[in-house]
């Protein structure tokens, strides 16, 4: 697999730290050699592939942002680097890393006591413990403060009743970090794989994120013991501060999905002759190289910025949110500009734009869709929430 | 023991050359360097070997200020420190000034390992392992593909036509990588982090007490007199390891499939 070079049409990289550009660049090695030789064909057959979760743990990017516990404690920028390169590959893969340290570790990190910490975090790191994150249910998905799953104490126990669904890692989980209500209040609750009346099964039929588990999770007077509450977790704004690290990290990973389809693109516009010269020789076909270069540039530099002002504490859920909104309107956008330049081969898996095409439409709608992100900003902007 | 690895900065292998103005130079503009991929396996054996013996492994590279982020990288690969060997004078050196270099700095360390990539990309002139060997008086075996270490003796496999040769002998030795030695690791990222707070030591030509005569430009024997690009071509297509009936279905396979002339 010969070396990938993206577009970088503003030497955006001269403004990287070496460490930033080091980190980047290991990661666009291991994908190249390493996901994109089998991801088709775990693509091809639905299956997650789980050997590579040993190598990505030993590169370290589980949990790479937090400190401490095992965890490599990169700065925000070398950690959305590493979720574009991720999501070069395939946004399965970047999707598993994600909710490993964004959607597990990062409540655990933030919200958990420190036995949970010692308990979990080192051997999540190391991959050895595999989590997810159930806040969505399958009648509410915007809206999770509609949600039905709750738990009652009694003794020594918290009982869990409720379903979770579209669960990214929920059959390969050994942990699930799990939304509930206790006293109408949303809390952070921990219940390992195995614990009775806790049973999950895998959504079927996805053309979207097929290398990627997704499951349902059902908890039936499901008891664990007091000690799995995060006791730091204090209402839904615990889930959506999780969601807003796990957002951060897709607006920066879209852009390597977009990144990808761009390079297969401009290289198939090159090399295709129709009627007697290449594709890229049309202007309607260079409108569309031209508009994807433009908007990933674009895309690279508010990711970029936002990184910067997350380095200083200083970024908004709002600017989080727009990024994701933005980044991913734009891969999707590409994929399916890229998609038109291949022709018919744009919809087999020999090409890689079939693939982020379909993968793309996942993204766009988890972590909040681009509706609903549009309407945090149009509060942010306008004052008035337009959510109901 | 105390492990050395020299190592070259070139240009990433896929890319697409360009020569400068003056017609013996590479035009750099665009350029991404890396650390020459024997090297790279050099570096790896290095650090196979602390990690079972302990020890330290020291990174050697002649070059400007761009050979540092090289450096930086075998560090964040888990080498102990590094040597960049930096000077004005240095430049344009051929060689036998680059071995002049190394063999002066490699020199007060009492390595009990040198080890070098078996040739550059680029250049692949594979000298510069014998020529340091030969400067510091020390045994040199080159292209290794195997090696075991037993106390202060070494047995090195290396290459020949058609068949391994086997050599044995005792510390310190010089060696070459030849592809197939090990596999190189990726760098982890806790390994980026902590490549930040090693050293790199910076060694001119007054510190390694050498004759600006013997080094650079002035030193050489050698020198790029022209370089040209090889005539553009199309690449045909071999197929081989294949009976004949098997060969003429994928020829014609291909003929209809790939080149679609029939
Ligand atoms: C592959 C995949 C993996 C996932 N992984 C996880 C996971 O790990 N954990 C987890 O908890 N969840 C996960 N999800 C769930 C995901 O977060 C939800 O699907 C998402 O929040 C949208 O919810 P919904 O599907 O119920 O859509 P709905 O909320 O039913 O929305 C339907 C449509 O209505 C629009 N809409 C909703 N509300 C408004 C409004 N107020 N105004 C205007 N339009 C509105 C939406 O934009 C959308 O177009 C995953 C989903 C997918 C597809």
């Amino acid at each position: 697999m010969k070396p990938f070079k993206a577009l970088d049409y503003y030497a955006i990289d001269g403004l990287l730290s070496e460490e930033e550009r080091l980190i980047r660049d290991t990661i666009r090695a291991f994908v190249s050699e390493q996901v994109l030789p089998r991801i088709e064909k775990h693509f091809r057959e639905g299956t997650f592939p789980k050997e590579l979760i040993p190598p990505l743990a030993e590169l370290g990017t589980l949990g790479s942002s937090l400190q401490g516990y095992g965890c490599a404690g990169l700065g925000p920028v070398a950690y959305g680097l590493i979720m574009q390169e991720l999501e070069r590959g395939d946004s399965g893969l970047r999707s598993f890393v994600s909710v490993q340290g964004g959607l597990v570790m990062y409540p655990i990190h933030a919200f958990g006591s420190e036995e949970q910490k010692e308990k979990w975090l080192p051997a999540m790191a190391r991959g050895e413990v595999i989590g997810c994150f159930g806040l969505t249910e399958p009648d509410f998905g915007s809206n999770p403060a509609g949600m039905l799953t709750h738990v009652v104490k009694k003794g020594d126990k918290y009982v869990l009743n409720g379903t979770k669904a579209w669960i990214t890692n929920g059959t390969l989980a050994d942990l699930a970090v799990v939304w509930a209500k206790l006293d109408g209040e949303v809390q952070g609750f921990l219940v390992e794989k195995g614990t009775p009346g806790f049973g999950s099964k895998d959504h079927e039929g996805k053309f979207s994120l097929r290398a990627s588990v997704t499951s349902e999770l059902f908890f039936q007077d499901c008891a664990i013991p007091v000690s799995n509450r995060l006791p730091k977790a204090e209402g839904l704004k615990a889930a959506l501060a999780c969601l807003n690290q796990a957002r951060y990290g897709i607006a920066w990973g879209v852009m390597g999905s977009a990144l990808a389809v761009f390079d297969e693109a401009l290289e198939y516009a090159k090399t295709r002759i129709v009627f007697g010269k290449p594709v890229a020789g049309f202007q309607l076909q260079q409108r569309k190289l031209v508009w994807m270069a433009t908007e990933i540039t674009k895309g690279q530099l508010l990711c970029l910025q936002l990184g910067r002002l997350k380095e200083a504490a200083k970024a908004t859920p709002q600017q989080v949110s727009m990024a994701k909104m933005n980044n991913c309107y734009v891969a999707r956008e590409c994929a399916k500009l890229g998609r038109e330049i291949l022709g018919a081969n744009g919809i087999t898996d020999e090409y890689q734009v079939g693939r982020h095409l379909c993968n793309i439409e996942s993204v766009y709608t988890y972590e909040g869709t681009h509706d609903v992100h549009t309407l945090i900003v149009g509060q942010d902007l306008t004052g008035i929430a337009a959510y109901s | 023991m105390k492990i050395a690895v020299c190592i070259k900065q070139v240009p990433d292998t896929e890319t697409k050359v360009r020569i400068a103005a003056d017609g013996r130079s590479l035009d750099e503009t665009g350029v991404t360097f890396v650390v020459s991929p024997y090297d790279e396996i050099a570096v790896e054996e290095g650090l196979r070997i602390k990690e079972k013996r302990g020890g330290e492994v020291v990174a050697f590279s002649v070059g400007d200020e761009r050979v540092s982020t090289s450096l930086r990288t075998v560090l964040a690969l888990g080498a102990d420190r590094a040597v960049h060997l930096k000077d004005p004078a240095f430049e344009n050196s051929d060689a036998l000034g680059l071995s002049r270099i190394l063999a002066a700095a490699l020199k007060p360390e009492a390595f009990d390992l040198i080890l070098f990539g078996k040739q550059a990309v680029g250049t692949d002139r594979g000298q510069l392992g014998p020529r340091v060997a030969e400067l510091l008086d020390l045994p040199h075996v080159g292209v290794v593909v195997r090696l075991a270490l037993e106390g202060d003796r070494f047995t090195a496999h290396r290459e020949v036509e058609g068949a391994q040769e086997v050599m044995e002998g005792g510390l310190p030795v010089v060696l070459t990588a030849q592809k197939g030695l090990n596999e190189p690791r990726y760098a982890s990222l806790k390994g980026i982090l902590a490549a930040k707070k090693k050293e790199i030591k910076v060694l001119t030509i007054a510190e390694l007490g050498l004759n600006p005569s013997m080094v650079g430009s002035a030193g050489a024997r050698t020198r790029w007199e022209k370089l040209e690009l090889p005539p553009a071509r199309t690449a045909g297509k071999i197929l081989k390891g294949m009976d004949p009936g098997e060969a003429a279905r994928e020829l014609v396979r291909l003929l209809r499939e790939e080149a679609k002339v029939i």
